[in-house]
């Protein structure tokens, strides 16, 4: 009897003592289930979230492409327009009349294939040396710590921020009557490439500061323990530079090469200053392209056919940087991707 | 026995520095800050072009007198130019960093995206600018079809004056919608600057924060922002400069006519005007910025 009480008493104490356990468990597996629950619904919410997101997004997205794009579409369909279409209402990206006459008009009075080689070479030229120039300093502040470094990152910024218009006439004046400080004979450089070879062989061509101040950020951002292994294995400073660094900046150095190549091509300034009153090129011929072929061609002079032609002169200027581009964009959005210019 | 031979690396590194700059050393010196000088000296004088050069007579600040005072649009536009940065800059600015921020996403067609919203950049919107000004096929369809373009024009006016909107108002928004091709164009760097400086964010940041419960909101705020902080700075000081520069800003297109029209001092006076404004406002921004910039380190 006394064994039994005590037997009982003990299962009294036992269930006692498991049924909080028991509440417990119930309350835990409530709480489960709510958070099943709760879970089910926030995934709906999220999913109509992304759904939300992403058409924003599409929207967003496909309106700004449209901005960019359909001035450009606009006028690779007026360039195929006889001139009669851009009276015709019912006419919008379809040409009625549909010809290649103003792409033989633009092609003659631009004189497009010389014009072409002559801008073509001097651009190359051009963004040849930048890149050469810009690399080399960027390398030089950028990886080596000594005490003018600083101070030249501070006059690569300054050249940043004044605006070229202030320096073009003395500079101008200057490669009028160069004479290197008394130093060579006075000539005159104007019209000649070698304004541009000059000033982009020191690294102070149109926009250079933004290009060393972009490589500069990229060699910092390397790593240094192939550097320093080459300097241990006994390569010099110039072989570690060829060798190692170099073709780590690859994707760099071309975001750079098409920047150069892109804003000489599209320069307005340089050019016109630097090699004022010389039709050979692209921009001068583009200019005067309209007024050339009406003086030619038409009797009248209608400004619709003026603008038509001026409209198709454009698409052949940057035709070529179109072309470039859909060569190197793969290379130009990966190296974005992959490296982050900025470090 | 060489010289880099007897040098020690930390020596020979401290040489090649300078080697490595001295393209631009030479460069600065001589088609920059020479020039840069000559601008201050060609803006106090009054320069005649002879036969074996220039000729320059002191004639203090007369040019800058007649800048201001005598030339009939100088003051106007130098005005409304630095009043239009204000405008301008901030857009720019937050249009490419949402960009940038919906570009860095996954979503399908996102190089197609990347592809065409670079495409400004390469297209040079400075000269397309300043010949679509005198590109007048657009402007004549659509004057043919009465209808304006998608955005701004007569369309959107109707549907603001149907809405009973007030007049300034519907100015400003009709002013805001007519700058967004311009700010597009104008942001082609700038995205890529921004998405450059999104990527070299460690994901680990994100996860972390995720882990402990923070909202995408929230890591915008606390995350994204600070850490971008001095990129965004690098960005503005670009904008800045950019629309300041570019050949279709409407003061930098005046100070060249008045260059062509032999005017030189003047339009040296103008530039040097135009230089110390840029300097102050970006001393301004720097100044404001460096008070809630993050660095990491």
């Amino acid at each position: 009897m006394n064994n039994t009480n005590i037997n009982k008493r003990t299962a009294d104490i036992e269930v006692e003592a498991f049924r909080p356990i028991e509440k417990q468990v119930e309350e835990v597996l409530e709480k489960i289930n709510q958070e099943k629950d709760h879970n089910l619904s926030s995934r709906i919410n999220k999913r109509i979230r992304s759904v939300i997101v992403s058409l924003l997004r599409a929207i967003f997205v496909i309106g700004v492409a449209y901005i960019i794009l359909q001035p450009l579409f606009q006028k690779i369909a007026t360039s195929f327009m006889a001139e009669i279409d851009l009276f015709d209402p019912t006419v919008e990206w379809i040409p009625r009349n549909f010809t290649l006459d103003n792409f033989r008009v633009v092609w003659e009075h631009m004189n497009y294939p010389k014009a072409f080689l002559n801008t073509f070479t001097l651009t190359i030229t051009v963004s040849i040396l930048q890149l050469v120039s810009c690399t080399l300093v960027a390398y030089g502040i950028g990886r080596f710590h000594f005490k003018g470094a600083n101070i030249i990152f501070g006059l690569v910024l300054f050249t940043l921020v004044v605006p070229p218009q202030m320096i073009m006439t003395p500079l101008s004046l200057n490669f009028r009557y160069f004479n290197l400080f008394g130093l060579i004979p006075e000539q005159n450089l104007l019209g000649s490439y070698w304004p541009f070879v000059l000033t982009s062989s020191t690294a102070v061509g149109l926009r250079n500061g933004l290009f060393i101040y972009i490589l500069r950020q990229f060699f910092r951002g390397m790593p240094k323990d192939l550097e320093e292994a080459a300097y241990l294995d006994g390569a010099g400073i110039f072989k570690t530079f060829r060798t190692i660094m170099l073709p780590g900046a690859v994707p760099g150095l071309v975001v750079i090469f098409l920047f150069a190549f892109v804003w000489q091509w599209n320069d307005f300034f340089f050019n016109t200053i630097f090699l004022s009153g010389q039709g050979n090129f692209l921009l001068q011929a583009l200019q005067g392209v309209a007024l050339r072929a009406l003086n030619h061609d038409h009797n009248l002079l209608t400004t619709p056919y003026a603008s038509l032609i001026q409209n198709t002169g454009m698409l052949l200027y940057i035709a070529p940087l179109l072309i470039l581009y859909a060569f190197l964009q793969k290379y130009f959005i990966e190296s974005i991707q992959r490296t982050g210019i900025v470090g | 026995m060489k010289l880099s031979n007897r040098l020690t690396l930390k020596q020979r590194k401290v040489v090649a520095g300078y080697l490595f700059s001295l393209p631009f050393i030479l460069g600065f010196t001589l088609f920059f800050i020479y020039p840069f000088i000559q601008a201050f000296i060609f803006s106090l004088s009054q320069l005649s072009l002879t036969r074996e050069g220039f000729e320059l007579s002191f004639s203090g600040l007369q040019n800058y007198y007649y800048a201001i005072n005598v030339h009939g649009q100088f003051f106007r536009v130098y005005i409304e130019t630095i009043l239009n940065m204000f405008v301008n800059v901030p857009l720019v600015l937050a249009f490419s960093f949402f960009t940038a921020m919906i570009l860095n996403q996954k979503f399908k067609g996102r190089f197609l995206a990347r592809l065409i919203f670079f495409l400004p950049v390469i297209m040079g919107a400075g000269i397309i600018i300043q010949l679509e000004m005198t590109d007048m096929v657009n402007q004549l369809m659509h004057q043919a079809r009465g209808a304006g373009f998608v955005f701004g024009g007569a369309g959107l006016r109707n549907v603001l004056m149907n809405a009973q909107l007030p007049e300034p108002l519907i100015e400003f928004v009709l002013n805001a919608v007519n700058r967004i091709p311009d700010i597009i164009n104008a942001s082609g760097i700038q995205i890529l600057i921004f998405l450059a400086g999104l990527q070299s964010i460690p994901p680990s940041i994100y996860e972390a924060a995720d882990v402990e419960g923070a909202s995408r909101w929230e890591s915008f705020w606390l995350i994204t922002l600070p850490l971008l902080s001095p990129i965004i700075i690098t960005n503005a000081v670009y904008t800045i400069i950019d629309t300041f520069v570019t050949p279709s800003n409407e003061l930098v297109m005046l100070i060249r006519s008045v260059r062509l029209d032999g005017n030189h001092g003047v339009s040296m006076a103008m530039s040097v005007l135009y230089f110390l404004v840029i300097i102050l406002i970006l001393i301004l921004v720097l100044k404001i910025a460096n008070r809630w910039v993050f660095y990491q380190e």
